[in-house]
This record gives C-alpha cells, structure tokens and sequence, in this order.
C-alpha cells in the first residue's frame, strides 16, 4: 500500500472553509509529485459541503464524527486525528496556516513523533525529498527547511497554494463516529468581532496608518475598504497610539498578509509593516510623501493628500463596479 | 505556584535581515537583540498572575541559548522576575530541540503554569508552546487575549480569523501570550538594580533533536519599485483602470 498523506480540513459552524479546498489541492498535488496516496479528514459534527472536496481532486474523505466535536478542541480534535492518522500510517499530515491549523498541527506533530514545518510557501520535491519553503522575520528572509524525521506535519500558507478545480467530483465520505471525544481543553463560546472581514483571510485589505491624522479619519478607510469588499488593516503607529484595535495590524507584530490587492494610505512604510505586507500581489500606496519607503515595494502609488484622493477613490471605485 | 516564562533573545523588529556568511542563518553583525516582544506580555501576565495570588509563587525566567541569551534574562527579572534559567546551547536548534529542553525544565521545577510568547519573531513558528504542552502533558491555550485562572480551572479568550473563541481548561497549563493580553510594565531603575542580585542557574540544555533542518536562507525576490500616477485625485481614474485591466485585482 502506498504511503498516505492527510489533508486535514478546516470547517466552522459546519461549513468547510476555502482554506480546506486549497489544502485539498496542495495534498493531492504533492501526493502525485511524491506517490503518495491522498485522503482528506475532518473532524466536525454535520458539514454540509463535505461533497465539495472532490472538485478539487481527493475521492475519499474521512469524516470523524461527533457532536462535542462541532466547534474546536484542541485536545478532542488532536486525538481524533492522531488516532485516525496511526491507524492508517499515514506519513505526511497537511494543514492549512490559519489559527486552527497553528494550534492543532504541533499537537499532531508531537503525537506522531514528527517534525513540523509551518507556514510554508513553497513544497519542492525536484529532489525526490520534500524540501519546503517557509518565511522568516516576518518575511524579511526565507528559509528551504527539510525533515529529519520520518513523519511529516505541514502547514500552508493560506492565499499562496491555489485550490485547483479537477474534472472529478464524486467523493467517497467514509463517517467514523468518535467515541466519547477528550475535551480537557474545548471552545465553549465564541465572540464576533466588530470588523467585517479579518485582514488574515482578505482578499483584499485596505490599511492606514498615521498619515490620517486621527482615529476619526478611518470612517475614509472604512468607506474605501466597503467599497472593495476589503478588510481594513492599520499600521502598529496607529494601533500602539490606540486609533485601532490590534487585531487589524499588520506587520512584524502583527499579522503577515499575501492579498490580491493591499492599499496602504497614509503609511510611510516601516520595515516592520513592509515585512508583513511585501508579498501582497499587488500594493497600491497612497502618501504625501513621495520618498517615503512604502513607493519602492508598491506598483502603483499616487504621492499625494489621502483626505483629498480616498473620496474619489472610493466614489470611482462605486461607479466603476456599477458599471 | 511556580510560574515558568519560557523567553527568546530575538534582532528587534526594526533589524534589516542580511544573510550571514554559514547561508542558513542571519549575519549578527550590527544588529539588536531585544526580548521577543511577546514574551514581554508572557511576562507580564506571570508577574500579574504571581500579584493576584498574593502568595509565595515565584516566576522563573527559563530560555534556550548562548551566553548572550543572558542579557534577555536580565531585562526579564528587571521587570519583576525571581529568578533565571539559562539551558545552554551554543547551537541553532528547532522549535522541537528548543521546546524539549525547556520542558524537561519545567517539569523538573515543578512549575505548574507556564507563558510563552505565540510566537518569537525571528522564526515565526508559533508552535514552541504547544509543543512544550504536549511534550509534559500540560493543557494549552494559544494566542490568548484574555486570562482568568480561577483554582484550577482556566478561561482564556484565543484570538482567532473574525473573533475570539472561548476557551476552557486547567491547570496545569501552558498560555501562549498574543497583543492585547496586557501592557508589559517597563523595568524601574529599582528592578534593574534588583535584578543584578537574582540568580541565573546556568545548564546544558538537554537533548538537541532536530526533527527538521534549514538547508538554506535567502531573500524574497526583490520587489520593483512601480509607478507613480500622479500628485493627486485626478490620477484616480488611471489607478482603478490599472488594477482592472492590468493587475486584474477588481
């Protein structure tokens, strides 16, 4: 039997996130490339796209049942997983880079005895290994990291590994119940926050910085940022000066970022902030100062007043996806 | 209760990254170690959970490293710690070789709740205290933003995509300290007197196995410096233009 590889899902509220669907095409690409054979497992009570996964080209999916397991556990989930995954000998277990996958796949790893490689941006195997590639400093450097162990636990970056529609869609949903979950450690409640959309899962993120001159100003970001479907982001300045709650920065100390598209307005670029953002496909940037650091990593900038450019941003902006 | 608060000796954030000359890991020249900023708030909330038992506890500063390691120790029993643990190692090691060594520590100090930052910012796993929780079997909550430890039991507020989650569990524990938590106090010149007086045990750190290995580090592709449209609104219409027909971004 061939070696497996297990594409953990993530789902919340009994719904699969697109992070699943791009950890689903990563495993089964890196299955091809290694002759592995790829399974998806999720650990949830009732999902309701689970069928989904077999457009993005794994056939078979086990789903590890349980009421008490519908929101996370750390522990619950951890043993469900790691019971499953010694059970099959499974070699190489996938998880995608978000708060769940951060907190379950160390647990995982030390369950199975094996290393664990975070955050990675690139999976190599041109040498026949699998050699991955994952950010360090915030993305100032990279790093090419292999296993020494014989099991592997991987977490991907969501935004960077695409999830790939294939032509076959049926998938086969194996259902083990789990029995009686350990749930030392459980999730009891869960609190939105105010903002829309979470600068980690953006698509599209518009941020500020001090250049708006005060916290009332943002309303200029919120309406750009409405106008994109965007998450607003902000700079550690206007966080540490309290303008904004501190889970909108992004930067070395806050949250890295890969969007299709930042905006950053009024930010004079800080290398902290620039590590956090660089690997955004696109930067627009938005300044008065045209020497300001934040021009030399973005690909379009207007040196100019963002009091004066964000209304008529934001209003071509409206017109344009009117039109 | 002994608190252990396992800290890492980072380059500030504001360190430009060059290459060092072994290719695997920075060149150390000319750069700033400071405290992991969130071990700051690790820190921070021992010596607050140290205040509000109001009893014999005792935090202890534990980390892996060289001699330098030393200095973030120091600044850490300035803030209020009692005492320092330097597990020596003059090599790099993974997150898995770190979290062995420090848990072995802990659990051979019979500390019974133990901070880490959730992450250090130099290699950014955000795993050392999961890893540490599993190893000795400790519950674990990570990225918490909220603390309230009641007897043995704990809620900690995680901060996760779009909100918090609640998370419940007991001690003995492993929290991984995320912004928000608290305002890390600045050390007075009293503790930094004070400080030069607590004990730092020094050892060999247990142990050294890597379960991965860094073949090589290097630098992102540089990125181009782009255009620049205008000075003001009426450069509006090209940008929006730009990311639709160029960048295909809208």
């Amino acid at each position: 039997m061939a070696t497996k590889i297990l594409a953990v899902l993530e789902q919340r509220d009994g719904f699969l996130k697109r992070s699943a669907f791009e950890t689903v095409s990563s495993a089964k690409k890196l299955a091809s490339e290694l002759n592995l054979e790829a399974e998806a497992v999720v650990v949830g009570n009732e999902i309701s796209n689970i069928n989904e996964i077999g457009k993005f080209g794994i056939s078979k999916v086990v789903h590890l049942k349980n009421a008490d397991l519908a929101n996370y556990s750390s522990t619950g989930y951890r043993d469900a997983i790691a019971n499953y995954a010694n059970e099959v000998d499974a070699d190489y277990i996938m998880l995608a880079n978000t708060s769940l996958g951060r907190d379950l796949a160390p647990r995982l790893a030390v369950k199975l005895g094996s290393g664990c490689l975070m955050d990675c941006v690139k999976l190599d195997t041109s040498s026949g290994d699998l050699i991955a590639t994952r950010p360090v400093y915030a993305g100032k450097a990279l790093v090419d990291v292999k296993f020494n162990s014989a099991k592997k636990v991987i977490t991907i970056r969501p935004n960077v590994f695409k999830a790939q529609p294939t032509e076959n869609s049926s998938v086969e949903v194996n259902l083990i119940e789990v029995s009686s979950p350990n749930l030392q450690s459980r999730v009891v409640d869960f609190k939105k926050s105010e903002g829309k959309l979470d600068v980690a899962e953006a698509d599209i993120i518009v941020s500020g910085g001090r250049g708006l001159k005060g916290p009332e100003n943002f309303n200029l970001i919120e309406e750009l940022a409405d106008s994109l479907g965007a998450a607003v982001g902000a700079s550690r300045a206007v966080v540490d000066a309290g303008w904004r709650p501190h889970g909108e920065q992004v930067g070395q100390t806050g949250k890295t970022v890969s969007p299709s598209l930042y905006v950053a307005c009024g930010i004079s670029g800080a290398i902290q902030h620039l590590a956090g953002m660089s690997s955004s496909k696109y930067i627009v940037a938005i300044n008065k100062d045209k020497d300001a650091p934040i021009f030399n990593i973005a690909d379009y900038g207007i040196a100019g007043d963002v009091f004066e450019i964000l209304p008529a941003l934001t209003e071509e902006i409206k017109k344009v996806k009117q039109g | 209760m002994k608190i252990a608060v396992c800290v890492s000796h980072v380059p500030d954030t504001a360190t430009k990254v060059k290459i060092g000359e072994n290719g695997i890991t920075i060149d150390p020249n000319g750069v700033t170690y400071v405290i992991n900023p969130y071990d700051e708030i690790a820190i921070e909330e021992a010596l607050k959970t140290k205040e509000n038992l109001g009893d014999e506890s005792e935090v202890i500063i534990m980390t892996v490293g060289s001699d330098k390691s030393k200095e973030t120790i120091r600044k850490a029993l300035a803030m209020g710690a009692d005492r320092g643990v330097l597990l020596k190692d003059d090599n790099q090691r993974d997150s898995f070789g770190i979290a062995k060594a420090l848990a072995e520590e802990i659990k051979a100090q019979d500390c019974e709740l133990v901070f880490c930052g959730k992450q250090s910012v130099d290699y950014d796993n955000s795993i050392t205290g999961q890893l540490i929780g599993e190893i000795i079997d400790y519950s674990c909550a990570t990225v918490v933003v909220d603390l309230k430890i009641d007897g043995k039991k704990i809620i900690a507020e995680r901060e996760i995509e779009g909100g918090r989650e609640i998370v419940e569990t007991e001690l003995p524990a492993v929290i991984t300290a995320q912004k928000g938590l608290n305002e890390p106090r600045y050390a007075s010149l009293k503790g930094i007197m004070a400080a030069k007086k607590k004990t730092i045990d020094e050892k060999p750190a247990s142990g050294s196995e890597n379960l991965t290995e860094v073949l090589k580090m290097h630098m992102p592709p540089p990125k181009q410096a782009g255009r620049i449209l205008g000075t003001d609104s009426s450069a509006v219409p090209e940008l929006v233009k730009l990311l639709r027909e160029e960048a295909k971004v809208l």
